[in-house]
């Protein structure tokens, strides 16, 4: 087994789906580390480490982000949202619903990911035909290649966001 | 990753003064920063955070130039109005790079010191690469060479620079202002990146604890454009790519700025072409001779002469576009 050396610690403080969170921990922590080990907030997945397939996308400060491409460190003060953080009384965002309705999915690792990224990519406004969709959610890999389906969920969920 | 110390600094100056120290690295969106740290290409005893020094996320207008501070993000860059209206090739060239997710994290200044996706260099098993060890060779030379260079490559690295903005930056003579210990100095986009013949190891000429302060941009170029050609038609790296800055006199072009990505380790401008186009009709036979003069020294690898006939269709298209948008 690889020895893991222990880490310097730094302080950060972020607000996590509406809680604020003050913690020591080591550098080399990521967001996404800190949201699935810390937190315990399993929705973003962990798929290539490496900022290629989007499974990890959650909001930072509003806007969509890998949160593998993200140190911890570096977002001090900043608020995050997660797919748990969709959910309003149990209520599922329309984002999900139109998922659900549209079968969007087959396996579903990538969908938090993709929902998350759906929802940024309808405040930005980059949903005005199929293919201004398909551009701007480029950034999230489907290997079940559920992508049809997709782009019609974020088409119907922007009609309803926006109404 | 191996530990490291993480430092928040408040000004420039302490940010070039620890980022001076021998270990130190700075790091601003990190999006190319952290794939460094997981793939052991970088093992610093301290990350200098930039992002907390105030001031260099804005985007001004001073007379006729454009300042853009090096912590702007690349969304945000795409989307300032100024950068729409004046270069609309360096808001093209952002949309076509990476994702909406990594654009939201890169910045503007981070994003043209990227390092090389070359396979050999980024191999997580490591082969012969004197960019990753100094001296040890270069894999790719007599390996899988589709991707690689096919202008100023010599036989210790012929590796490529992806950026796109960066290509963007170098067709508009964009100019980057840096912060040192010894003053500072003002880098032509073009000049940023470093091939391997002036230093086959290093990937650009910033020195430890230079840090990018400013991005200026001069004047505007209305009639430009990016063109990305690439294996698939979103979220990839460019095979070639294209940045085009026309001035036209009705038909007939004034003054041309081209440069070429992906295709050596710099942003490539073509000076014979642009200079031979002064005076012609893009598409005419006279334009064509000057496109084909900006090859005259492109140089294939055993795996990529292809590259050559793409980079000259993809600039007469490039051309085109940029008149006809």
């Amino acid at each position: 087994m690889n020895e893991v050396s222990p880490g310097h610690t730094v302080r950060t403080a972020v607000i996590v789906n509406g809680e604020q969170v003050d913690l020591d921990h080591d550098a080399r922590v990521t967001l996404l580390d800190f949201l699935r080990e810390n937190q315990g907030l399993t929705g973003a997945k962990k798929g290539c480490n490496r900022g290629e397939c989007g499974s990890c996308t959650v909001l930072v400060g509003g806007r969509r982000a890998n949160a593998c491409m993200v140190l911890l460190a570096g977002i001090d003060g900043a608020e995050v949202t997660t797919v748990e953080g969709l959910t309003v009384d149990g209520e599922l965002h329309p984002m999900q619903r139109a998922f659900v309705d549209h079968d969007a999915f087959q396996c579903g690792f990538c969908t938090p990911g993709q929902i998350m990224s759906a929802v940024a990519c309808v405040a930005e406004g980059h949903v005005g035909d199929d293919g201004e969709i398909r551009e701007w959610m480029s950034g999230n890999i489907c290997r079940c290649s559920a992508y049809p389906q997709i782009t019609a969920a974020v088409a119907t969920a922007a009609k309803e966001m926006r109404s | 990753m191996i530990p490291f110390t993480y430092e928040r600094v408040g000004t420039v100056a302490e940010a070039v003064e620890h980022s001076t120290a021998p270990g130190s690295m700075l790091i601003a969106g990190g999006t190319e920063v952290v794939n460094w740290l997981r793939l052991g290409v970088h093992g610093p005893a301290t990350l200098v955070d930039l992002k907390t020094v105030p001031g260099l996320a804005d985007i001004s207008l001073v007379g006729e130039t454009v300042h853009i501070g090096p912590l702007v993000r690349l969304a945000d860059v795409a989307a300032h109005p100024w950068v729409a209206q004046r270069f609309p090739v360096l808001r093209e060239s952002i949309h076509l790079a990476a994702s909406a997710q990594l654009r939201n994290l890169a910045t503007i200044g981070g994003n043209p010191l990227q390092y090389t996706r070359c396979p050999y260099f980024r191999a997580e098993a490591e082969t012969p690469c004197t960019k990753r060890r100094p001296g040890s060779g270069c894999a790719a030379r007599h390996g899988i060479t589709d991707n690689q260079a096919i202008f100023g490559w010599t036989d210790d690295c012929v590796a490529v620079q992806p950026s796109d903005p960066g290509t963007a930056l170098a067709a508009l003579d964009a100019v980057y202002v840096t912060r040192h210990a010894d003053g500072g100095r003002r880098i032509a986009a073009r000049e940023l990146n470093t091939l391997p013949s002036q230093d086959a190891v290093a990937h650009n000429m910033l020195r430890p604890g230079e840090v990018i302060t400013d991005i200026e941009i001069t004047g505007t170029a209305p009639t430009s454009t990016y063109l990305k050609v690439r294996p698939r038609a979103s979220y990839e790296f460019a095979t070639v790519a294209v940045a085009v800055a026309l001035e036209v006199d009705g038909d007939l072009v004034r003054r041309a700025r081209i440069a070429l990505g992906s295709v050596a380790m710099r942003p490539w401008r073509l000076d014979a072409t642009e200079r031979l186009l002064v005076g012609h009709r893009i598409g005419s036979a006279a334009a064509q001779r000057a496109i084909e003069a900006g090859f005259a020294d492109a140089k294939p690898l055993p795996g990529n002469e292809y590259k050559i006939t793409l980079a000259r269709n993809a600039v007469a298209r490039a051309l085109r576009q940029a008149v006809t948008a």
